[in-house]
């Protein structure tokens, strides 16, 4: 095996140098009736050649990937730099592991830091964690903090929350004592903090709401603020595209009291959903509660400055069942994407990107609500997603449009919501052309007519 | 000379300022096409009031050149194992192929959306159930999801697993088995997924032998309300629990199931697998046995694996094959499982690393996974082995795929296992694990993994040998140590007294 | 060697209690301040609070351990040492002074009698680090 430095002579030379006789002596450990005593039935070795060309051939299968897409929903597919790649390709930092040893580790701890700190600028929050495994299960982990902080066991979630996220934080809270309670979203402008504000009451430990919320439409964050403070309540606010927070108002600004959201948008390509990058930030006033890894500033006794991983006995590895979470990793690869694609982009790109999303979703949603049997169900602002209601089947729609114009145009809303079938999520970012929002449309128009 | 210089360097290198302490009003590192549709004024289209108006001062202003240097210079101050040996117990710090680099960034796979409907991504749903099949060939159990992202995701996706059937099995019974037990040895993040998942843990004893102590298990069994027992096999101090039979049987016999820990797996793939010796549900890291990145800490990767009887039970939506069309199989996404447990992350789990993984194992074929997991063991013997004369061993027993030794005998010396891992770095070296398991006092925690050619293990015994000399003679030396690196050790202390976690002008 | 002042009263936890009156004023040995290493945070309860005898009601946290304290004596919280939210490291220098950590009314006064002698602690100390 290539990979494996040692001969098999040399591996034999060192099995006689430490006095045993074959390679199964080193397993005598092991009750002989629990070896296998077959070959794993595992496909034999394959060179490099055949090995690339099979999973060509299994990646030709996935047709939607060479297609122009609006799909959103979660993932979000914007113009990634050269360099992120380039530089998450370095063996420094790929190959490299937790920062345990700082001395020879500064690398991936100053760039934590300066993701921790452009987290904090893009929610307007005072501190930012490592990061979480994506958005979905930072969210339940932002719940659970709510319950640790308030020591109350009722958490209001607006169900305008993406429907995957609201299903894992159903499984996490399963067994610790929360109530989960959905607020209703409105009808007609697919907004949901009003639902929230009169729910919140004064066993509430939080409310959560996501802005732009599954629907694509922005929330009013800061009267949401204000009436869960009122009722001494948190409150949560949850992005899936965190690309908004170009455009839109900080979470931080608002009031929010831990704010999470999905990084990917940040430089990381879809890859069928992972591994992506969970944002995490909160109030100074919380630091000792929040889950993860945190990276803070020190001193060697020369007074240089250097960074280290810090307040780590709110983990695991120290307070074991009483730790603030059971989380070990973060994501850590993908938060130097992050990073590197924040920085590269910088202060102008990213309001740029964001400013250019809201314009060609408007365009989009204004030629498609032309069309013939189409319309906008939500009247709600909107960032760079929408939901379209159709003449037909959304699912039969978008497979006709698929199949016929080689067009990803959007998702289905039947599997989360079984009384919407003709309705339909779509997204429009920077890298959507407008010859591909017109083919689109045209596309639309036509399948919808046969 | 800016500030930031405290001594002559032969490079700017050492002192890469932050990005934020960089940024230079009006410099670019992007360019976008420009917009090409009618704009509309941003007004109009979303109320002013829910517009940002910090017009995101202090975010960085630099160049792409400024970026490259930026974390090119940085990246010159990590330790990584295309270096060299980096031997992290319980870590697995194994070669990561540029092959796998190379198959996840297939654009095809790349690009795929999780929300693409099945019809459009059957190579991707291809690749999660090939690889599913293949991890239920190499730990005998055949339920597998991929969902959780991590280590500690996987173990928690197990723990409830083990809950959902106790609840099913039980009914309102199993409010009373809500105990679990777990060894003074093990990883922090067990106990953690345990209460996570509404247990309540005891800790089980290690024998002066560093096994599980049977008589503590039946004793603790004996109260009745146990829903299960975590154990890592082999444990944390590198010993195969040769009792893992009558383990699995105690903890059966009194009702509850057993957990594996597969943190350690990467001394049996192809050996011996968990699903025979009375398991019910293991994780496993593909960050670790299979080889993915560890990035800098993440991404991991953490599917469980069941048994059949505990498969209804994982995580929705499961890949189920459904017939084959054009010469391949096809595959759908089921999400009717009414026993899931539910749903542990959005779509489909760390997608990229699943790519990898099945690399890795198409790479090495059956018989070169085997061959990885005795080049593997036979390292660490052969560590354990040139260690013995200068430094304690707590355990007799022959190790697995790591070995545990102490500072007991340097620390006469007042010479520590901290002062120890330092002075490592010192001679090239990444250090080992330490302080950990927690029931070795001064425990180095050594795996050096199967990536490790003889040549540069006995430069690794040597450099430790000399530190053990050093630790006699010159104490002084190691406790410094250290002495090459661009900073020394830092004020950890002062560091968690007054946390700055952020830049701020 | 640990120092272990004469008039002070200790508990196997490794507290000490001085009383005055009515009141105990409770903090950790030099010996425990030792074995803990550079204490970074120290969390408190608040006035108010009444905890019995070997109750838990707080922790000390170093960079790398938790160690949780419990109360000698049953009482009640009539004060805390607010400075120790900001100077930690007084836990470290000065454990039975400026490192106090709370002042409480106590409930049953008697309970003093059965905690340890200086001498006593001296040497259960010895005997555990043996």
């Amino acid at each position: 095996m290539r990979y494996i430095p040692n001969s098999p002579e040399e591996r034999k030379e060192m099995l006689e140098a430490i006095g045993l006789k074959s390679a199964e002596d080193l397993f005598d450990s092991i009750p002989q009736d629990l070896l296998l005593k077959r070959a794993l039935n595992t496909p034999a070795a394959l060179s490099e050649i055949e090995l690339l060309s099979r999973f060509e051939r299994m990646g030709r299968r996935n047709a939607a990937a060479r297609r122009p897409s609006f799909l959103g929903g979660g993932a979000y597919a914007h113009y990634i730099p050269t360099i992120v790649d380039h530089i998450l390709s370095r063996s420094e930092f790929f190959t490299a592991y937790t920062p345990y040893q700082p001395e020879i580790s500064q690398g991936t701890l100053q760039t934590i830091f300066e993701f921790q700190t452009l987290v904090c600028q893009l929610t307007g929050m005072d501190l930012a964690n490592a990061s979480m495994y994506d958005g979905s299960t930072g969210l339940a982990e932002a719940v659970l903090m709510a319950e640790r902080v308030t020591r109350r066991s009722k958490v209001i979630a607006s169900s305008a929350v993406h429907p995957q996220y609201l299903e894992v934080v159903k499984t996490y809270v399963q067994h610790a004592g929360i109530d989960l309670e959905l607020a209703a979203f409105d009808n007609d402008t697919g907004q949901s903090a009003a639902g929230l504000a009169n729910a919140v009451d004064d066993q509430t430990a939080a409310i959560v709401v996501q802005s732009p919320n599954f629907f694509g439409c922005v929330e009013d964050v800061a009267a949401l603020a204000e009436a869960a403070h009122a009722k001494g309540a948190l409150l949560v606010v949850c992005l899936t595209e965190a690309m908004s927070l170009g455009l839109l108002k900080s979470p931080g600004a608002c009031g929010a009291d831990i704010v999470v959201a999905e990084g990917q948008s940040f430089g990381v390509p879809l890859s069928f959903g992972g591994p992506y990058v969970g944002l995490f930030a909160t109030r100074d006033k919380y630091a000792r509660q929040i889950p993860g890894r945190l990276v803070g500033e020190a001193y060697d006794k020369h007074g240089r400055r250097g960074f280290v991983l810090t307040l780590a006995t709110r983990e695991q590895h120290i307070r074991r069942e009483k730790a603030t979470s059971n989380i070990c990793t973060n994501e850590g690869l993908i938060a130097l994407a992050a990073t590197v694609y924040l920085e590269t982009m910088g202060r102008r790109g990213i309001q740029e990107v964001a400013h250019q999303c809201l314009q060609k979703a408007a365009y989009a949603a204004r030629r498609i609500a032309s069309i013939k049997g189409f319309s906008l169900p939500f009247s709600g602002p909107r960032f760079n997603e929408f939901v379209v209601r159709g003449p037909l089947d959304a699912g039969e729609l978008l497979a006709r449009l698929g199949k016929d114009k080689s067009i990803e145009g959007g998702i289905p809303l039947w599997r989360y919501f079984s009384d919407r079938p003709n309705d339909f999520l779509v997204c429009v970012t920077e890298i959507n052309s407008r010859a591909e929002i017109d083919a689109l449309v045209e596309g639309l128009s036509e399948v919808s007519n046969r | 000379m800016s500030d930031g210089i405290t001594k002559v360097t032969s490079h700017i290198s050492p002192n890469e300022q932050l990005i934020f302490e960089r940024s230079q009003q009006g410099r670019i590192g992007y360019r976008l096409p420009a917009l090409d549709v009618e704009e509309s004024p941003v007004n109009d289209l979303l109320p002013p009031h829910f517009q940002r108006d910090d017009d995101l001062e202090g975010m960085p202003e630099v160049s792409e050149v400024d970026v490259i240097r930026h974390f090119v210079r940085m990246s010159t101050w990590n330790y990584s194992i295309d270096l060299g040996m980096y031997p992290l117990g319980s870590c697995t710090m194994k070669y990561n192929s540029r092959l796998n680099e190379r198959v996840a960034r297939i654009p095809d796979f790349a690009n795929v959306h999780p929300m693409t409907e099945e019809q459009d991504s059957q190579g991707a749903l291809q690749v999660i159930y090939e690889l599913e099949q293949h991890l239920a060939e190499i730990t005998g159990l055949p339920g597998v999801s991929l969902q959780p992202a991590a280590g500690a995701h996987g173990e928690m996706t197990g723990i409830m697993i083990i809950r959902a059937f106790l609840d099913a099995r039980d009914g309102e019974a199993a409010s009373g088995r809500r105990t679990m037990l777990i060894p003074d040895s093990a990883h922090g993040t067990n106990p953690a997924s345990a209460h996570l998942s509404g247990f309540s843990v005891k800790t089980i004893r290690s024998t002066s032998e560093g096994l599980t102590d049977l008589e503590h298990l039946r004793e603790l069994c004996a109260h009745g309300e146990v829903a299960g027992l975590m154990l890592t096999n082999p444990n944390t101090l590198g010993l195969f629990e040769r009792n893992i039979k009558q383990i699995c049987d105690i903890v059966h016999e009194a009702g509850g199931l057993v957990y594996m820990d597969g943190a350690n797996m990467n001394a049996l793939v192809g050996i011996a697998r968990p699903g025979d010796m009375g398991v019910d549900v293991i994780h496993l890291n593909l960050h670790k046995t299979f080889s993915t990145p560890h990035g800098g800490g993440g991404p991991g990767s953490g599917p469980c694996c069941c048994t059949k009887e505990l498969e209804p039970f994982l995580p929705v939506p499961r890949i189920v094959k459904t017939d084959w069309s054009a010469g391949e199989p096809t595959f759908r996404l089921d999400y009717d499982r009414p026993k899931s447990i539910g749903r542990v992350k959005a779509f489909f789990g760390n997608y990229g690393m699943m790519l990898r993984a099945l690399s890795y194992i198409l790479t090495h074929g059956n018989d070169g996974l085997r061959e990885a997991t005795e080049a593997a063991v036979l390292n660490a013997r052969y560590i354990a082995d040139g260690l013995t004369s200068d430094y304690d061993k707590p355990f007799n027993s022959p190790p697995m795929h790591e070995v545990v030794f102490t500072d007991k005998r340097q620390s006469r010396k007042g010479v520590h296992t901290l002062d120890i891992a330092k002075r490592l770095i010192d001679y090239g070296f990444h250090p080992m694990t330490i302080y950990f398991p927690l029931i070795v006092q001064g425990a180095m925690l050594i795996e050096p993994t199967e990536s490790v050619g003889r040549q540069e293990l006995d430069q690794f015994i040597a450099a430790m040998r000399s530190i053990a000399n050093e630790a006699l003679e010159d104490p002084e030396l190691v406790l410094n140590a250290p002495h090459s690196t661009r900073v020394g050790r830092l004020d950890e202390a002062a560091a968690a007294r007054k946390p700055v976690l952020r830049w701020q002008k | 060697m640990a120092n272990v002042p004469e008039d002070l009263h200790y508990s196997k936890d490794h507290e000490w209690v001085r009383v005055e009156g009515n009141e105990a004023i409770i903090g950790i040995t030099d010996y425990a301040q030792n074995s803990l290493g550079d204490v970074v945070y120290v969390e408190l309860p608040k006035a108010g609070d009444e905890f019995s005898a070997s109750e838990s009601f707080g922790s000390v946290e170093s960079v790398k351990a938790v160690s949780e304290i419990f109360t000698p004596v049953s009482g009640v919280v009539t004060s805390i040492n607010e400075s120790l939210a900001d100077e930690p490291e007084s836990v470290n220098s000065d454990p039975y002074g400026a490192g106090w950590m709370v002042r409480m009314r106590m409930s049953s006064p008697g309970e003093v009698d059965s905690l340890l002698t200086a001498a006593e602690y001296e040497d259960f100390t010895k005997a555990e680090s043996e």
